[in-house]
């Protein structure tokens, strides 16, 4: 038993009172590492406004304190809480219970294009690997400094990416395919397209796009735009124009043929 | 074999331990100098706290307000501090900050413009100036996505998710440091002949506190225990607005940027309160009034139905407030039910930054342990008993810079690697191993004591009753926190790493309590209700916390450096007096 040092009344209900009227909810937590694993069950008091994550920090607490999660800001502000809750692709802190039929049983697993290291924290080292090759922001020389504001509003939306890699897992390319080596990912195109549409940047990446990053291997199907926690328009407004101007470069039937005669 | 052929060695010319702005800024610059750098995060790159910064940037380059200037700039941080700043770090930080800003563009940041092109600033509380530079409300995420992608491309090595559990020394110069692999649990040295700390804040010792897992005084222990000084650890700030509803969300910041763009504070009599305490300033008076504006309503019985102020910014319209402050708008739909643009949010205050820490040289950032340097919320001085919101992020950047030049000057100066000493290495292996021998609580409940004892005792308003019965209270969950038990294996485990983290807080929560009953007067952010008074006396010296040769605590003044006169003369002679 605990030795209480504070007074009862200060301290917090989960410590020391019951639960017995509140609602439960019924977690199934994958328990387990790149060895294999199971899902463990867990009952949690619900609280009003509770999201997956305090459900996540109760179990933590109260019943299995080697229970391994990533998390930092508890805001959406971070991405460092993505995982599967029933299956899809998500923020911890931004998954309300209130969302959720708490009749049922809520699934928690970590994301699963990424190898797991233990429970529901996965090796996302590979993003960080792929985000060193991007050819760095590359300033016109002698610029003023000055743009506009509408010529900033498209790169200020690809800029709000808290890199949580939930496009990255939802990805077929990878989650699928795991084409991992060759395709570099939606995070990394929106990434580049923040470069690319930069007012003042230089640098030319659509070559490395077309060989390097494999932009040519996603068709579109817009599931990373589907679980932005950051509402970017991933396919849309950065890898369509992207895509747009790898075509325009190296596949002009023009631009092909005097390609071929002038050799380049 | 020796001890030394058991572990993982990495060797670096400087060691930056922290990768929020400060130690990023800190890597790039030491990088940028030839020296070979080593960056150790808790966490994966990019989520440190920096990334939650909201409102923007503070530096007078005067793009909104022409009168600005860096004197101007000085005057307003010295006057939020209450003149117990470090008059020099003020003035670097004041000099310096439009230059970092401004590089920080180059490097590809994009913060919002003006109508002619330029960055864009906002007011923001105790600045006389529009002088924020930001993103939206989300200006550290741009900074921190702006320094990160410029170190990745300097070849700086980064250690993401290790813990740095003590610093190593030899003839009493840094030597390196031990941690180990949060992953795997596996202890890892570094051998460094210069160690810059930039590990943030102690939000975590308190129960309502906008910081996350990570700000448990991690480098300010580490220093202390290396023969470093604390500076004026009393002073911890308050933010006025936190949410305060739903359960789940308490604490979590609500940017200043709000009163920035206009937002409008009332009590739930529909009073707009701050008319009684700063009139002038109003909601953007500094924190810690507006904090304690808060907190007496509510102990007054005019408090909010959850127990804090009715916060709006519905008057600016739908699309001013979703340009201006997304984050905001979506935060509360999000997790809280409540429209932004239609009606107002409940907020009160959490605890969100330690305007105390390591006491560093002003020009150097260096602490009294040669070797050793430190940036950022860790470190202390520029922004004595309270801080402007805006100077963090500019302080991270002036003093991140400074700490990387330096450290990398030591490190050529200090050419040969130090001497690992063996038995410290053996010593800081048992220090961590033996939770694992322990037959205590679990970690957690000694954490929650903890929160619940600063939060009730060490908060907002003190006195000396509270704070005895603190320390009093800090010493039983020291011995509780010596022997508590760990399930499982030394493998991603979070409850061991609790372990751990809480040494570092309970240390570091007796030296903010200690230095709070050392002061007895009330000023900037530390509030006493049996001192309610300013006392001219104690604007001369700073608190100063040290380890004696038998382990001892040591608590003392130190007389305050004059401000030159050149600097003096920016004040009106009243504003001297007052102090």
């Amino acid at each position: 038993m605990t030795s209480c040092t504070l007074k009862k009344e200060e301290r917090s209900e989960h410590y020391c009172e019951s639960h017995s009227s509140m609602k439960i909810a019924t977690f199934k937590v994958f328990r387990g590492d790149i060895n294999g694993g199971a899902e463990v069950e867990y009952k949690v008091p619900v609280e009003e406004g509770m999201v997956v994550l305090d459900a996540i920090h109760y179990v933590q607490k109260n019943i299995s304190p080697d229970l391994a999660v990533r998390w930092n800001c508890k805001a959406a502000k971070c991405g460092s809480c993505s995982a599967e809750v029933n299956g899809k692709p998500r923020l911890m802190c931004k998954s309300r219970l209130d969302d959720f039929d708490l009749s049922k049983e809520i699934r928690v697993y970590p994301m699963k294009s990424f190898p797991v290291i233990k429970d529901l924290a996965c090796d996302v080292s590979w993003n960080f690997e792929v985000n060193k090759k991007i050819a760095p922001f590359t300033p016109k020389p002698d610029t003023d400094w000055k743009m506009s504001q509408r010529d900033i509003d498209r790169v200020q939306e690809f800029r709000k990416c808290i890199e949580c890699f939930a496009c990255q897992n939802v990805c077929h390319v990878i989650r699928e395919h795991d084409l991992k080596p060759k395709f570099a990912g939606p995070r990394f195109f929106v990434r580049v397209a923040g470069l690319e549409m930069h007012p003042l940047d230089t640098a030319d990446r659509l070559e490395a796009l077309k060989d390097d990053m494999g932009i040519g291997f996603c068709n579109i199907t817009k599931c990373c735009t589907e679980v932005c926690p950051e509402d970017i328009h991933i396919t849309d407004n950065a890898i369509i124009p992207l895509k747009e101007r790898v075509v325009d470069r190296f596949y002009d039937p023009l631009k092909m043929f005097f390609r071929k005669i002038w050799g380049k | 074999m020796s001890t030394l052929d058991r572990f993982e060695i990495h060797e670096h010319d400087v060691l930056v331990i922290g990768a929020g702005g400060a130690g990023l800024r800190a890597a790039i610059e030491a990088s940028a100098s030839g020296a070979s750098v080593g960056l150790v995060c808790k966490s994966l790159l990019g989520k440190a706290h920096t990334v939650m910064a909201e409102g923007g940037v503070a530096a007078a380059v005067a793009n909104v307000d022409k009168q600005d200037n860096w004197q101007t700039h000085y005057k307003d941080t010295i006057k939020g501090g209450k003149f117990l700043n470090n008059w020099r770090m003020a003035q670097l930080h004041a000099q310096e900050s439009p230059e970092r800003v401004l590089e920080l563009e180059r490097w590809g940041a994009l913060f919002d413009r003006t109508q002619d092109g330029k960055i864009l600033q906002r007011p923001f509380g105790g600045h006389s100036y529009k002088r924020l530079c930001h993103v939206g409300d989300r200006t550290g995420l741009e900074m921190i996505r702006t320094l990160q992608d410029r170190g990745v491309h300097l070849g700086i090595n980064v250690y993401m998710e290790c813990t740095i559990t003590k610093l190593l020394k030899d003839d009493g110069k840094i030597s390196g440091a031990f941690g180990y692999w949060r992953e795997n649990g596996r202890f890892v040295i570094f051998k460094a002949k210069s160690i810059i700390l930039a590990t943030g804040g102690v939000g975590k010792a308190y129960k309502v506190t906008s910081n996350s897992w990570e700000y448990t005084a991690d480098g300010q222990v580490l220093a202390y225990h290396a023969g470093a000084e604390f500076l004026d650890t009393e002073f911890i700030q308050f933010h006025p607005t936190g949410m305060i509803w739903p359960p789940g969300v308490i604490g979590i910041l609500v940017t200043e940027a709000v009163r920035g763009e206009g937002g409008i504070l009332t009590n739930r009599e529909g009073f707009r309160f701050m008319q009684k305490y700063d009139p002038e300033r109003m909601e953007l008076s500094t924190r810690d009034v507006v904090a304690r504006a808060i907190y007496t309503e509510n102990k007054e019985g005019r408090g909010t139905p959850h127990g804090g102020a009715f916060l709006d910014i519905s008057h600016k319209g739908a699309d001013y407030i979703k340009k201006k402050l997304p984050s905001m708008y979506h935060q509360f739909k999000e997790l809280a039910d409540v429209d932004i643009t239609t009606g107002p949010m409940e907020v009160g205050p959490t605890c969100h930054y330690s305007m105390g820490g390591l006491r560093v040289d002003a020009e150097t950032t260096s602490t009294s342990v040669p070797g050793l340097f430190a940036c950022g919320e860790v470190a202390a001085g520029l922004h004595g008993a309270n801080r402007l919101g805006g100077n963090s992020l500019s302080d991270l950047l002036v003093f991140g810079r400074r700490a990387g030049v330096h450290a990398a000057e030591y490190s050529k100066k200090n050419s040969t690697l130090r001497k690992i000493n063996e038995q410290d290495l053996q010593q800081a292996e048992k220090e961590m191993t033996r939770f694992f021998e322990n037959e205590g609580e679990n970690p957690y409940m000694v954490h929650q004591d903890l929160q619940e004892l600063m939060h009730n005792y060490v908060g907002i308003f003190r006195t000396e009753d509270d704070l005895k019965y603190a320390i009093e209270n800090l010493k039983k969950l020291k011995d509780r926190a010596k022997t508590v038990k760990i399930d499982g294996s030394r493998m991603y485990n979070p409850g061991w790493h609790m372990a751990y983290d809480l040494q570092s807080m309970i240390l570091y929560s007796e030296a903010i309590a200690k230095c709070a009953i050392q002061r007895k007067e009330s000023r900037g952010a530390h509030s006493r209700i049996d001192y309610p008074n300013t006392d001219p006396e104690c604007g001369k010296w700073n608190s100063i916390v040290k380890k004696s040769s038998d382990g001892e605590m040591i608590v003392e003044k130190m007389q305050l450096t004059e401000m030159p006169q050149d600097l003096k003369k920016l004040f009106e002679e009243k504003e001297l007096i007052k102090k």
